[in-house]
């Protein structure tokens, strides 16, 4: 039953969106849907309206998709106020107020905050600046990327071989583009899937023509007289000559604007409460400010309570949802955001998945096919349970693991399957590297608190 | 015309790549790979992939004939 004061919200309350991307279009959407009638106002710094991120790194490079063209697709009209081109700089908790980067601000009863992460730059700023040298996160990068690689370069160097990187390392081996990728780890994608399937991506890219180096780190850009970028020096002691240079370096939460707002945030995101309600430095939830998508960072009851920030694209748009639903109810109407976490990559002709949190995984087993084929499922085991999975070329058997995970189903895996080699009956140490140490960054972020010897029935959100 | 497909929910029945093959695209055995903003002519196959689609993972706007849903405003616009 909503009160008389939810109520009064739903239908003139003034809600603003901080964040004009896939979470805050998604939320704003979801808000109409619910039957907000009051007004609404997105706040975006990119002078676009909320557009796709994922085909830049993929679709765009290969030529078949306009980085300047993937506008997202709206559900339903919004009806809402725009400001984009404008950032949020600060925020007033007890007055309700969003600051703005044109000295405008923006009150509100309700304030979702979507602001994402962006790409961690190269830090050396005269480095970064040259000439050639891109981070890639959003259509702008891409656009210049893509042209930079359809001009031809003699070589790209990546810096950096987690997801994006590699996918960029694909498109340009793809392009007949050589290029070189240094990863500080012992392979990529350990930080998101560990060093057994790492050494997979390792051979795949390889064997692609892509001069791969690892446990190196890029020590400096040199440019030339005229501010190009021409050669890349490394830890080893050897130097690349290239004329284009991609940071992926992985990303940074985009919280800055609100130091000194009292909010809960800092640079591992903003905490929030299964509801997406955000806390206060104190750790008191608050009753008004929601949290979204890749800035946030939530607790999840199949994952001993640790606080996740998870940077994939379906938790944007299901967190989304949930962040809005409970902006406009009351008490027990509100749903709780257990997302099953999950994302994907395509590189080197294979299509990569994962269901769960693959970091939380001590040991490994491949349940189907096998390595050496590039084609099957591995499981990740944590405390006798099935805690995540990944699939090469094999995205049908997914779902299956998704409710292992769900059912805290035992590890190691004892069922047959179909598929299954007799080589691959035991566990594997599934190899992350230690995180106190510094790689690549993950995708998945584990911290916070952990009642391990909490029993729980998990039902899966459906709505 | 604008669309998404939610890769999560993608399994690679390659439906959308048969129905509309400017559009879609297999990369690999099960990856795919699509336009973002088609062309208008391509307006009535592409219903059709969304409609065939076994796990409904295309969201498209503007295949139905009432356009798309409208954009924000300019920039600045307040």
């Amino acid at each position: 039953m909503a009160t008389e004061h939810m109520d009064r919200l739903r239908r003139e309350g003034r809600i603003a969106i901080v964040g004009a991307s896939l979470a805050g279009l998604r939320a704003a959407e979801t808000l109409r849907a619910e039957g907000f009638a009051g007004e609404l106002t997105l706040i975006g710094d990119e002078p676009y309206e909320p557009y796709d991120r994922p085909p830049l790194s993929k679709a765009v490079l290969l030529g078949r998709a306009d980085p300047l063209r993937t506008e997202l697709p709206r559900r339903r009209e919004i009806d809402a106020k725009w400001r984009l081109g404008v950032a949020a700089t600060g925020l007033d908790l007890t007055a309700g107020r969003v600051r703005l980067s044109d000295g405008d601000e923006v009150e509100y009863d309700r304030l979702l905050i979507a602001t994402g992460v962006r790409a961690r730059p190269w830090p050396r700023e005269s480095e970064a600046r040259l000439d050639g040298v891109f981070v890639l996160r959003t259509r702008d990068d891409a656009a210049g990327l893509y042209q930079r690689l359809r001009a031809g370069p003699r070589r790209v160097f990546v810096i950096g071989a987690g997801f994006a990187g590699c996918e960029v390392a694909s498109a340009c081996r793809e392009q007949g583009v050589q290029v070189t990728v240094a990863e500080r780890a012992g392979a990529p994608l350990v930080g998101a899937l560990g060093g057994v399937v790492g050494a997979v991506a390792a051979d795949l890219m390889r064997e692609h023509g892509v001069d791969l180096r690892t446990r190196v780190t890029v020590t400096a850009l040199e440019g030339d007289a005229a501010g190009r970028v021409r050669a890349v020096h490394l830890s080893d002691e050897s130097v690349v000559e290239a004329d284009v240079v991609v940071v992926s370096l992985g990303s940074l939460r985009n919280t800055e604007w609100l130091n000194g707002s009292g909010l809960g945030a800092g640079p591992r995101g903003i905490a929030c409460d299964a509801g997406c309600r955000a806390f206060d430095f104190r750790g008191i939830v608050t009753d008004d400010v929601f949290v979204a998508g890749d800035v946030a960072r939530s607790p999840h009851a199949l994952f001993e309570y640790q606080f996740l920030s998870l940077e994939h694209w379906g938790n944007a748009v299901a967190q989304a949802e949930t962040a809005a639903h409970n902006m406009i109810c009351d008490g027990a109407d509100r749903h709780p955001h257990l997302w099953m976490p999950a994302f994907w990559s395509s590189q080197f002709g294979v299509n990569i998945k994962s269901v769960g949190v693959p970091p939380m995984g001590e040991e490994l087993m491949i349940t189907q096919g096998s390595t050496a084929e590039r084609r099957f499922v591995g499981v990740y085991g944590h405390k006798g349970r099935v805690v995540a999975a990944v699939s090469f070329d094999n995205t049908r058997w997914l779902e299956f693991y998704q409710r292992a995970i769900e059912r805290g189903a035992p590890f190691p895996v004892e069922h047959p399957t179909l598929d299954r080699r007799p080589e691959n009956r035991r566990p594997v140490p599934a190899d992350f590297p230690d995180p106190s140490l510094p790689t690549h960054g993950p995708m998945v972020t584990l911290s916070g608190y952990s009642p391990a010897d909490t029993q729980l029935v998990f039902h899966p959100a459906r709505h | 015309m604008r669309l998404v497909v939610d890769l999560n929910k993608c399994q690679g029945y390659a439906q959308c790549a048969f129905l509309a093959p400017d559009v879609f695209a297999m990369h690999g055995e099960e990856s795919l790979v699509y336009d973002p903003q088609p062309d208008h002519e391509q307006r009535e196959r592409l219903a059709r992939a969304v409609a065939a689609c076994p796990v409904q993972a295309i969201t498209a706007d503007g295949v139905d004939g009432h356009g798309a849903f409208r954009g924000p405003e300019a920039p600045d616009g307040h």
